[in-house]
């Protein structure tokens, strides 16, 4: 039993089959699989990929892993206070644990050692091509792909490859969404996106206005409270502040108990509602707009500190932001404000240049995908999409459970055909379903999934796929 | 090192029919369901606790994948580290123990239970350097089985392993009932040196040895009767199964079983006593495990 300590590149053994259509060879890898990304979710592609047989190329446009996670990476969207907000159990891998000497909600930092040390313990880094970019991912016969990609920044010759399927795990939270607001351009003071922001030295003593209530937006309205001059934060409506801790203990967990218990849904709305009420109170008081759903409905924000900051007066709760002024910005209740720093904390779109949208349902090139189980792509049977989740848990269980279930469908197409094309039927029959209650419909509920739902609709989809 | 390596194990003579079931075992093993829905495990995590674990590394570093030793109940890391961690490392394996917890130098945990147990080894695993391989003796071969399906490991060896069920207690209390009675109602079981050891031990390292033991949770000791089957294991790992058809606390029938469980025949040792690692024949079984290892049970990971 050896293992390969060489930390060489993919085995360039392949043979070229075709051309591309501009006349370069197209290198033929086999049964070889291609992940883009080597983030969390493309790590656990290729960790379970291999573990199930195949041969797998990952391809990563920065020189490291950890995707977002990683705070050297220009794409990260982390700050230096950047805290997990879903606890432990539900944020690592389900067959890697976090030590569990780490504290509940660990920081980001944490996070990057933990899938290092992901990738070192299962030696996937010999799968990776670190600083390489996926420009074209293009369907050929029998349902492969031609994938075309060169060095981060456009260096060197493109090169392509043809891969049996592809795992797409290139992120969500990179692209930063910028809403329009009239007048905007003329505005005079400072604006950024929350993606820019590192650290709080950036907000001191300054007069900021943190637009968006998710909960780097709360976080940012946070330190801003205690960093800034004066802090303005704007929402669009009420919503449920959850603590970190309820009862005692994560509030997360308390939550998975109740799920355990198979309390219903709206049972555990009350319940919920009833805790809030008696923990953090009601938040009319302070001036908050009170919530215009019940919990669940929107993506939850664990965050213990806003309405503590809040309750100092250090920051003070507006209404939406309707227009800029040079030098103040209009609220949607008439009063003008005058920050010198807006942040806008309003979210990420999912970006994938390199595909033609049709390829993931997407017609109307509106930008969000038609899929099932988030992952599934109705006919392209041999791509799925890892990590295009927002759960009210952590992404990477779900991450992992999508990678198995795609290794053993992608198994099964060759020991059992009729089951592949079966689950294939069921994926085009199915694509767009939902796995969350009710939620407010915007870009920020795209992806929204209930960790539960979402999980069991996956445990049901592996049962059909092995048994039938 | 190198006559023990000579003398080859006596393999089970029902080991013929082993080939053609272990293909099935393998369409077996994947008809098996995995749990994905945790929520007690994800609402009421594991308690960390002090764990103690001994380990010895080779010399030069060969890129072989490490082991993990798992006692058995009443058993520590101490156990592995008289002479299995050493041996292992010279023949190039990082090798490690550890002792679950209320065993050995860790942390005290009366009301422990197997899922505790396994939450130790699983901690243990993932924080090497590579993916382990499991070896787990006794009671610790079950620990070790609830252990897979929460971590992939390289491959897993159960050593006379103790997999739970009536069955353990009856043969315990056939042949030891001062000893065994007590644990049913929730105190210490109490393993005789007979049980343990053959006769080839010297008498001043067997009491030696069993004044070392300790014992296990109440509640750990209950499960291992009553508690549920392992949950089928995760990445598919090659497990070994060994033991002694002279063993006083596993009957060969036992081994029998627990190998077919896992698609192959034990292999045996006899003149054996339960503590394979402790007795004075040491060297044979983990050689054999070893060689095992060294053939690549897993040629298709590389």
């Amino acid at each position: 039993m050896s293992t390969s300590t060489d930390d060489g590149r993919p085995d360039p053994e392949s043979s070229t089959v075709d051309l591309t259509r501009d006349g370069r060879p197209v290198s033929d890898r086999g049964d070889t699989v291609c992940v883009i990304g080597a983030g969390a979710s493309g790590l656990t592609a290729i960790k379970n990929l291999s573990e199930h047989g195949f041969g797998v190329d990952c391809y990563e446009r920065e020189t490291g892993v950890g995707g977002a996670w990683n705070w050297r990476h220009d794409r990260s969207p982390v700050y230096a206070s950047t805290h997990l907000i879903s606890s432990r159990p539900f944020t690592q891998f389900p067959d890697f644990p976090m030590p569990d000497d780490w504290p509940d909600y660990p920081h980001h930092s944490q996070l990057l050692s933990y899938f290092e040390r992901y990738a070192d313990h299962f030696d996937l880094r010999r799968h990776i091509w670190f600083g390489t970019e996926v420009v074209r991912v293009e369907p050929v016969a029998g349902d492969r792909w031609d994938v075309t990609t060169r060095s981060t920044g456009g260096y060197g010759p493109e090169r392509t490859s043809r891969y049996a399927a592809v795992v797409v795990a290139n992120g969500h939270n990179w692209s930063p969404k910028l809403p329009s607001y009239d007048g905007l351009a003329e505005f005079r003071g400072e604006i950024m996106h929350a993606s820019s922001y590192k650290d709080p030295a950036q907000l001191r003593g300054k007069r900021v206005l943190v637009v968006g209530a998710g909960n780097t937006g709360c976080d940012i309205a946070v330190e801003a409270g205690q960093q800034a001059s004066r802090c303005w934060h704007s929402t669009r409506r009420g919503y449920w502040y959850t603590p970190k801790y309820v009862l005692g203990r994560p509030a997360d967990q308390v939550n998975d108990a109740l799920l355990a218990l198979r309390v219903p849904r709206r049972v555990r709305q009350w319940l919920y509602h009833l805790t809030l009420r008696l923990t953090v109170g009601d938040l009319t008081r302070f001036g908050l707009p009170k919530p215009d759903h019940r919990v669940y409905e929107t993506h939850p924000i664990a965050n213990s500190q806003l309405v503590y900051h809040v309750g100092h007066g250090q920051i003070t709760p507006v209404p939406d932001v309707t227009r800029f002024h040079p030098y103040a910005v209009e609220l949607a209740d008439g009063r003008q404000i005058d920050p010198e720093l807006v942040v806008f904390a309003t979210g990420y779109l999912p970006r994938f240049e390199f595909l033609d949208p049709k390829i993931l349902g997407d017609d109307a090139a509106t930008g969000r995908p038609t899929l099932w189980l988030n992952a599934f792509v109705p006919g392209h049977p041999t791509l799925a999409v890892a990590g295009l989740v927002q759960p009210d848990s952590g992404i990477f269980t779900l991450s992992h459970w999508q990678a198995v279930l795609f290794a053993r469908l992608l198994r099964l197409r060759v020991t059992h055909p009729d089951r592949a094309a079966a689950f294939a039927g069921k994926v085009t029959a199915k694509a767009g379903e939902r796995y969350s209650g009710p939620v407010k419909d915007s870009t920020r509920h795209w992806f929204e999934v209930g960790h539960a739902d979402y999980l069991r609709a996956v445990q049901r989809a592996l049962r059909d796929l092995e048994t039938r | 090192m190198g006559g023990s390596r000579g003398t080859r194990p006596r393999t089970n003579a029902r080991c013929s029919g082993a080939k053609p079931r272990s293909r099935e075992r393998k369409v077996g093993t994947v008809t098996q369901q995995v749990r994905i829905m945790r929520g007690w495990e994800w609402a009421r995590p594991v308690r960390p606790v002090r764990r103690e674990v001994l380990g010895a590394t080779p010399e030069v570093e060969e890129g072989r994948p490490p082991l993990l030793f798992v006692p058995g109940f009443g058993h520590g890391a101490w156990a592995f580290a008289e002479h299995w961690l050493g041996h292992a490392a010279g023949r190039g394996f990082p090798a490690y123990a550890v002792s679950l917890r209320g065993h050995g130098g860790s942390g005290p945990a009366p009301d422990a239970t197997l899922r505790a147990y396994a939450h130790d080894v699983v901690q243990v695993a993932a924080g090497l350097p590579r993916q382990a391989v499991l070896v787990g003796h006794g009671a610790g071969a079950l620990v070790v089985a609830h252990a897979l399906a929460r971590y992939p490991a390289r491959a897993a060896v159960l050593v006379a392993p103790v997999l739970g069920g009536w069955g353990t207690a009856l043969t315990a209390l056939r042949r030891n009932p001062l000893g065994t009675l007590p644990a049913l109602a929730g105190g210490r079981l109490r393993l005789s040196r007979s049980q343990l050891f053959s006769r080839e031990l010297p008498e001043a390292d067997a009491r030696r040895h069993a004044a070392r033991l300790g014992r296990a949770a109440r509640r750990a000791q209950w499960q291992l009767l009553l508690g549920r089957e392992p949950e089928p294991a995760v990445g598919e790992p090659p497990v070994l199964v060994l033991g002694s058809p002279d063993d006083r606390v596993v009957p060969a029938a036992a081994l029998t079983r627990a190998a077919r469980r896992y698609g192959s025949a034990p292999l045996l040792f006899p003149g054996m006593g339960h503590d394979l690692m402790l007795d004075a024949r040491w060297r044979e079984p983990v050689d054999a495990i070893l060689d095992w290892l060294e053939k690549d049970p897993d040629p298709g990971r590389g």
